[in-house]
């Protein structure tokens, strides 16, 4: 009888354990590739006038542009300001959505301003909202960070939201109450530690979002200015030589971005996994 | 003299209660708990029970009529001095907590009602979902008796339980609640658990009937 038990434990902190060495290796992954920007100087994306337009090989991987640069460290520097971006603006994003849920469990009149606020801001396009806050600040990295902070956090909102609405109904909160505990009690009690796996993986998968919406209005060009070498940037620049038949110039930093995009993607699915096995 | 000792009781004046405007579901109950009194109320399912204990406990408010504790209106923001302990404990406890949370929650409780209670020490490491609906029951109780708890609404609390479970539960509790002078009212639809524990014991249907009589 016992052991039945056991075997049962023993499958289900084995596939734990397989998820948990998934998420590893993916931070480290991505680890090398975000952080490995923080050892690129401006030596190795100098113009050399000597190595233009040559194609991938041993000594430049991604190949040179028209200015001699090796587009391999370009494309790590690209993704190494990408990720900062994500970063801030992911992290932003959640306060925002943490605070405004927090709000909306007070009572019916802030929970339908959080919702109206929230249908507001989901029914402009995003990208239409992050051209115009990122317009409006004037471009450039502050632009998008805001730009994009204050247009992801309705989704996840709308997550955490539903989920407080559940524990809020829940008996042991009434009992809680019953007992004297106060809102913040509750809040810290009852509602963080429930909502701390949704809030993490919203964090996550924000990354992605963050990132493809910065290299998208940096293309469109209400971005980062061009001399920063943000993934965006260089596929807008690459365009003009794309004709040329320089099909390098387009086709690695795409790729790395898209890799980038899938790392978070699988990390975020797999902590979801890891975290809320149901 | 009784005067005075009548104020220490828990009284249902008049209480009526809809959730549906054109269909009370109860009327003009009149109802008193002393302190150290059980009293047990029995009555077919959807008749209403829940609700009245609800009521009771402040969870809802009637819609006409008022609860008087100890002569008085309670304060919300306090320890509510009537605690309501539900039928389904796996429901009562929060999923993520560990079960020696339940004891800091209830803060101050004394030291001996977990082991009245047949509370193990090895169970307060353990999450809801690693222990049974009985022993979850318990950790339920030990929590309704915070210090400042005058009366207990126990609303079905054993009938997901064997006989042998229910009379462990309820020993215990029928100990504490006489240490400590405290109101309870059972609810149950389990007749003969009721004579076994209660010093009286009121039908609901004929507390509703008595009242639709009247008007």
């Amino acid at each position: 009888m016992k052991n039945q038990y056991l075997s049962i434990d023993f499958d289900s902190t084995n596939y734990k354990r397989r998820i948990l060495w998934k998420i590893i290796g993916l931070v480290c992954l991505f680890l090398l590739v975000a952080l490995s920007g923080f050892w690129i100087g401006e030596e190795q994306i100098e113009a050399n006038m000597g190595e233009k337009h040559l194609s991938p090989s041993l000594d430049h991987p991604f190949g040179t542009d028209w200015l001699g640069r090796d587009m391999f460290f370009r494309t790590l520097l690209g993704l190494h300001l990408s990720w900062k971006v994500g970063l801030f603006a992911a992290v932003i994003s959640t306060v925002i959505a943490l605070t405004l849920s927090l709000l909306s469990s007070i009572n019916k009149f802030f929970d339908s301003l959080v919702t109206m606020l929230i249908d507001l801001f989901l029914s402009i396009p995003h990208l239409v909202a992050l051209i115009l806050i990122a317009f409006v600040l004037g471009g450039g990295v502050k632009g998008i960070v805001i730009g994009i902070a204050f247009t992801h956090w309705p989704s996840l909102t709308r997550v955490l939201r539903a989920e407080i609405l559940q524990i809020k109904s829940s008996e042991y909160v009434h009992i809680s109450k019953k007992l004297g505990k106060s809102r913040m009690w509750i809040i810290r009690h009852h509602y963080l530690p429930q909502l701390a796996p949704q809030l993490f993986v919203g964090f996550i998968l924000l990354f992605p979002h963050a990132i493809l919406h910065e290299s998208a209005i940096t293309f469109l060009g209400f971005g980062l200015s061009p001399e920063q070498p943000a993934i965006g940037i260089i596929l807008s620049e690459a365009m003009k030589y794309l004709t040329m038949g320089m099909w390098w110039l387009v086709v690695f930093p795409g790729l790395s971005l898209f890799g980038m995009v899938v790392i978070f993607d699988a990390l975020g699915n797999n902590l979801r996994k890891l975290l809320n096995p149901n | 003299m009784t005067k005075w000792l009548g104020a220490f009781m828990l009284e249902c004046k008049n209480i009526g209660f809809y959730y549906n405007r054109s269909n009370w579901l109860f009327r003009n109950i009149h109802l008193s708990i002393e302190r150290g009194e059980i009293i047990g109320i029995y009555g077919k399912s959807g008749s209403g029970k829940t609700t009245l204990a609800k009521i009771m406990a402040n969870y809802l408010s009637p819609t006409e009529g008022e609860v008087l504790v100890d002569g008085e209106k309670s304060n919300h923001s306090e320890v509510y001095p009537v605690q309501l302990i539900w039928q389904h404990p796996e429901q009562a406890i929060n999923p993520k907590w560990k079960l020696s949370k339940i004891f800091e929650e209830a803060k101050e409780l004394d030291q001996d009602i977990p082991s009245i209670l047949g509370i193990k020490e090895e169970w307060l490491n353990r999450r809801a979902h690693e222990l049974s609906g009985g022993e979850l029951q318990r950790f339920c109780i030990a929590r309704a008796f915070h210090p400042d708890t005058r009366y207990i609404i126990a609303d079905e609390i054993t009938s997901m339980f064997d006989a042998i479970t229910q009379a462990q539960i309820w020993h215990a509790l029928i100990r504490l609640v006489k240490e400590r002078n405290i109101g309870v009212l059972a609810i149950s639809h389990h007749i003969s658990l009721l004579e076994r524990i209660s010093d009286r014991i009121i039908d609901f249907n004929q507390l509703k009937g008595a009242s639709e009589k009247s008007f």
